[in-house]
C-alpha cells in the first residue's frame, strides 16, 4: 500500500476552495418529501407536552402530601420518575437534565395547612426550553384545590374556602425570564450546521460523480483518504466560522447568556462537524446525482429541525418520535449547546450526549469509508 | 519487442449484460493502436479495466511490465487517460486545472510543468479563463496536456476526437504521433475511419468480442472481401436491387458509385454479371476499412438481429 500524501492531500483542498469559493447553489423543491414530512410531524409535535418527568422530595409524611402528589399525577403534565431524599440529589437530576421539575414539599406541610399557615410547595422547573414547562406551569395553580378539596372537609372545611390554602413557588431555573430566544438561538448553531455541512459536502462529492470529473479523480494515483480529507477540511473550516459567528451573535445581539461550558461546547462541536461531514460523504456515496444528494440532506434536515427539541419540545413528542428523536445528532447537539450556555454543564454532565455524538461519528465515518467506491464499478 | 500490454481472458459483465468476453490484447511498446467498433461494444470498459478504473471480473496479464490487475495502483501511475466526455473541472481555470493534475502526481516542479504545458498549447495569454468556456477543440487539447503531464508510459483516449473540427483533429493526430514516437504506447478509441488507418494497429471489437486485429491492410486482406465498384449515371441506384441477389452481402452507394462485396468472388461476379453493361463501368477495388467493418458486424451479429 502506498504511503499518504500530504501534498496531494492539499492538492484537493486548494482545488475544493476554489471551486467553494465560485460555486452559486441552486435549490430544487421537491414535491414528495413535504408530503412525507408533514405527515410526519403533523403527528409528532405537541406544543403542550404532558408527562414531563419529576422529581419530588417529601419531607413531610402527612395524608395532604399525598394528595398533592396524587392530583400532580392526574394532572397528566407530571410524571414522577423520581423520588429524591435530599435537595442536592434534586439540584443533580435538573442539572443532567433527568428531570424537567423538581417539587419540593417541606415537612411541616400538612401541620401547617391544618393551622392555615399557608405553606409553600417549592417548584422548579428547567425553563431553558420554556415551551416544554409553560402549560405544566400554568396547571400547577389550579393544583392545590384540585388537590386539597377532599381532604378538607369536617373540622378542616374553614380552611377551605380561601383562596389558596398554601402557596405554590415556582422557580424557572437557567433561564427565569422565560426568553425564548436562549433556547432557539444557541440550537440555530446545531441546525445551521446540520444544513451547511451535511448538504455542502454530499453535494460537492456527486458533483464530480455527476460532471464526470470523478472518473479524473481515480484515474490518478489520489487515494480514497485523501479525497476525503481534502474534500472535508473546507468545510470544516466553514463550520468552525459559522459556529463562531452564531455563538458571538447569540452573545452580543441576543445577549444569552454564556454559563461556562466551554469545554463541553467546544468538544461537541468538533464531534458534531466531523459527524456531520461523514454523513453528508456517506449521502454522497449513495446518491447518483446532486439531485438526489439534496433530497437525502433534506430528509434528514426536517426531522433534525422538528424532531430534536429544536422548536418544539422534545419531551411533548410522543415515544416513538422521541426514540427517531434520540437517533439524531442534533438532539445531543442541542443539549449539549444548550447546557453549556444556559447551564454551564462540564465535560461530566454533558457525557451521555457527547458519547451519543461520538458514536454517531465513529458509525456513520465507518459506514462513510466502506461504501466509498475506489473504481467506477 | 517489448509489449506494453499484454493481457488474457479480460472480461467484464455489469448485472447480466456481457460488456467484454474474454478479450486478449497484445500491444507493443510506442504503437498507436486503433479501438473500434460500434457504440456499446465495450470499447471504454476494455479502457477503463486497464486503467484500473474498473476491477476486470476475469482476465490477467502484465501491463507496462507490471500485473494487472493485481498491481492496478502502480499501473494507474505510469497510464495517461482521457476520458470521452470533457472530465477536468469546468469551474477551475486553466491553469488552475492544470496546477490541480501535477500536484496530484506530485510533478517535482508544478509551476515549471503549468507554465510549459501552457506554452506548448498556445494558452499561456488565456491561462486565467475558465476550462468550461473553451471550445470543443480547445478542451479537447487541454484534456490530452492533462493526461500526458505526468509523462505515462500508457496513454488510453477514448474517442478523443468526438465533436472536433478536422483541423483539430489533424493536430491532434501529429501530437499523438509524436508522442509515441518518444516511446509512449497509445491506444485509442474511434468512430473515424480515417483516424483507423492513422494507427499502427488497429483491434476492432463487437459486442464484447474481439473480431479482427492487425494493420489496417492485414485486416481488409484477412476479411477476405472482395469489392467492385460500379461508375456511371446514378449508379447508387442499382443498390437495393443488386443487394437483393444471392453472393451480394453488402451493396452501399458511395456518391454516384456504387461499391458491391461480398466474400464469394464467383457468387459476387455471377451476381453482378448482367450489370456489367453501358451505360456502368466496373472495376474491382480493395474494400475500405468501412466495407470490411460493416461486413464483420453483418458477419458476428447475433441472428435474431441478421433477421431483422
Amino acid at each position: 500500500m502506498m504511503g499518504l500524501s500530504l501534498s496531494r492531500m492539499m492538492a484537493v483542498l486548494t482545488k475544493e476552495f476554489t471551486q467553494l469559493v465560485r460555486d452559486r447553489l441552486t435549490y430544487a423543491m421537491i414535491i414528495g418529501i413535504p408530503i412525507v414530512q408533514l405527515l410526519l410531524f403533523g403527528y409528532a409535535i405537541n406544543t403542550d407536552p404532558k408527562h414531563l418527568p419529576t422529581a419530588v422530595l417529601v419531607q413531610d409524611q402527612g395524608q395532604f402530601s399525598r394528595s398533592i402528589l396524587g392530583s400532580l399525577q392526574n394532572s397528566e403534565y407530571f410524571r414522577i420518575v423520581h423520588v429524591a431524599r435530599s435537595p442536592a440529589e434534586m439540584d443533580k437530576l435538573i442539572e443532567r437534565g433527568a428531570v424537567q421539575f423538581a417539587i419540593t414539599i417541606p415537612g411541616d406541610f400538612t401541620r401547617r395547612v391544618v393551622r392555615r399557615d399557608k405553606p409553600q410547595i417549592l417548584v422548579e422547573a428547567d425553563a431553558s426550553d420554556p415551551a416544554a414547562t409553560g402549560s405544566a406551569v400554568a396547571a400547577l395553580s389550579s393544583l392545590p384545590i384540585e388537590g386539597l378539596k377532599h381532604d378538607l372537609k369536617g373540622p378542616l372545611a374553614s380552611a377551605a374556602p380561601g383562596p389558596q390554602p398554601f402557596e405554590v413557588v415556582i422557580q424557572r431555573r437557567y433561564n427565569p425570564e422565560n426568553i425564548t430566544s436562549y433556547n432557539i438561538v444557541p440550537g440555530l448553531v446545531a441546525t445551521i450546521l446540520t444544513m451547511t455541512l451535511v448538504m455542502m459536502t454530499s453535494l460537492a462529492m456527486t458533483r464530480e460523480t455527476e460532471r464526470g470529473t470523478m472518473e479524473t479523480l481515480l484515474s490518478t494515483p489520489l487515494r480514497p483518504i485523501e479525497v476525503m480529507v481534502g474534500k472535508l477540511t473546507p468545510f470544516v473550516v466553514v463550520g468552525i466560522i459559522q459556529a463562531a459567528l452564531i455563538i458571538s451573535m447569540a452573545r452580543i445581539l441576543f445577549g444569552v447568556p454564556m454559563a461556562g461550558g466551554w469545554a463541553a461546547l467546544i468538544l461537541g462541536l468538533f464531534l458534531f462537524i466531523v459527524g456531520s461531514l461523514a454523513l453528508g460523504f456517506l449521502v454522497s456515496t449513495v446518491a447518483r446525482n446532486q439531485l438526489q444528494a439534496m433530497q437525502m440532506s433534506f430528509f434528514y434536515f426536517l426531522p433534525s429541525i422538528l424532531l430534536s427539541g429544536f422548536l418544539f419540545p422534545f419531551r411533548g413528542m410522543p415515544e416513538w418520535a422521541q426514540w427517531l428523536g434520540t437517533i439524531l445528532p442534533v438532539t445531543h447537539m442541542l443539549r449539549v449547546v444548550r447546557g453549556a450556555m444556559l447551564k454551564g454543564v462540564g465535560l461530566a454532565e454533558a457525557a451521555p450526549s457527547l458519547g451519543a455524538l461520538a458514536l454517531f461519528v465513529v458509525i456513520v465515518a465507518g459506514l462513510a469509508v466502506k461504501q466509498y467506491r475506489t473504481t467506477l464499478d | 519487442m517489448t509489449l506494453a500490454i499484454d493481457v488474457e481472458g479480460l472480461s467484464k459483465s455489469f448485472g447480466t449484460f456481457k460488456a467484454v468476453d474474454n478479450i486478449s490484447l497484445q500491444i507493443e511498446q510506442g504503437h498507436i493502436t486503433g479501438f473500434l467498433g460500434p457504440n456499446g461494444s465495450g470499447k471504454t470498459t476494455s479502457l477503463r479495466m486497464l486503467c484500473g478504473l474498473l476491477t476486470p471480473d476475469t482476465g490477467h496479464g502484465q501491463v507496462l511490465g507490471l500485473e494487472f490487475p493485481r498491481e492496478a495502483e502502480a499501473i494507474k501511475r505510469q497510464t495517461g487517460y482521457m476520458t470521452q466526455r470533457f472530465s477536468l473541472y469546468e469551474d477551475l481555470t486553466i491553469e488552475e486545472n492544470l496546477t490541480f493534475i501535477a500536484r496530484v502526481y506530485r510533478l517535482a516542479h508544478v509551476q515549471d510543468s503549468v507554465d510549459q504545458t501552457l506554452e506548448r498549447l498556445g494558452l499561456t495569454k488565456r491561462r486565467k479563463q475558465l476550462a468550461g468556456q473553451l471550445s470543443g477543440g480547445w478542451k479537447q487539447r487541454l484534456a490530452l496536456a492533462a493526461a500526458v503531464m505526468h509523462d505515462p508510459k500508457l496513454l488510453l483516449l477514448d474517442e478523443p476526437t468526438a465533436g472536433v473540427d478536422p483541423q483539430a483533429r489533424r493536430d491532434f493526430w501529429d501530437r499523438i504521433h509524436g508522442l509515441a514516437d518518444e516511446g509512449m504506447t497509445v491506444l485509442v478509441s474511434t468512430h473515424y475511419m480515417d483516424e483507423a488507418e492513422r494507427c499502427h494497429e488497429i483491434a476492432y471489437i463487437f459486442n464484447g468480442h474481439l473480431i479482427a486485429r492487425g494493420t489496417a491492410d492485414q485486416v481488409i486482406a484477412e476479411s477476405r472481401l472482395v469489392t467492385f465498384e460500379a461508375e456511371g449515371p446514378r449508379a447508387d441506384r442499382l443498390a437495393r436491387e443488386l443487394a437483393a441477389r444471392p453472393g451480394v452481402e453488402m451493396a452501399a452507394p458511395f456518391g454516384e458509385a456504387l461499391h458491391v462485396s461480398g466474400t464469394d468472388r464467383a457468387a459476387l461476379e455471377a451476381a453482378i454479371q448482367s450489370y456489367r453493361r453501358e451505360p456502368y463501368r466496373w472495376t474491382e477495388v480493395q474494400p475500405t476499412l468501412e466495407d470490411v467493418f460493416i461486413n464483420l458486424m453483418r458477419v458476428h451479429a447475433p441472428a435474431e438481429v441478421k433477421a431483422a
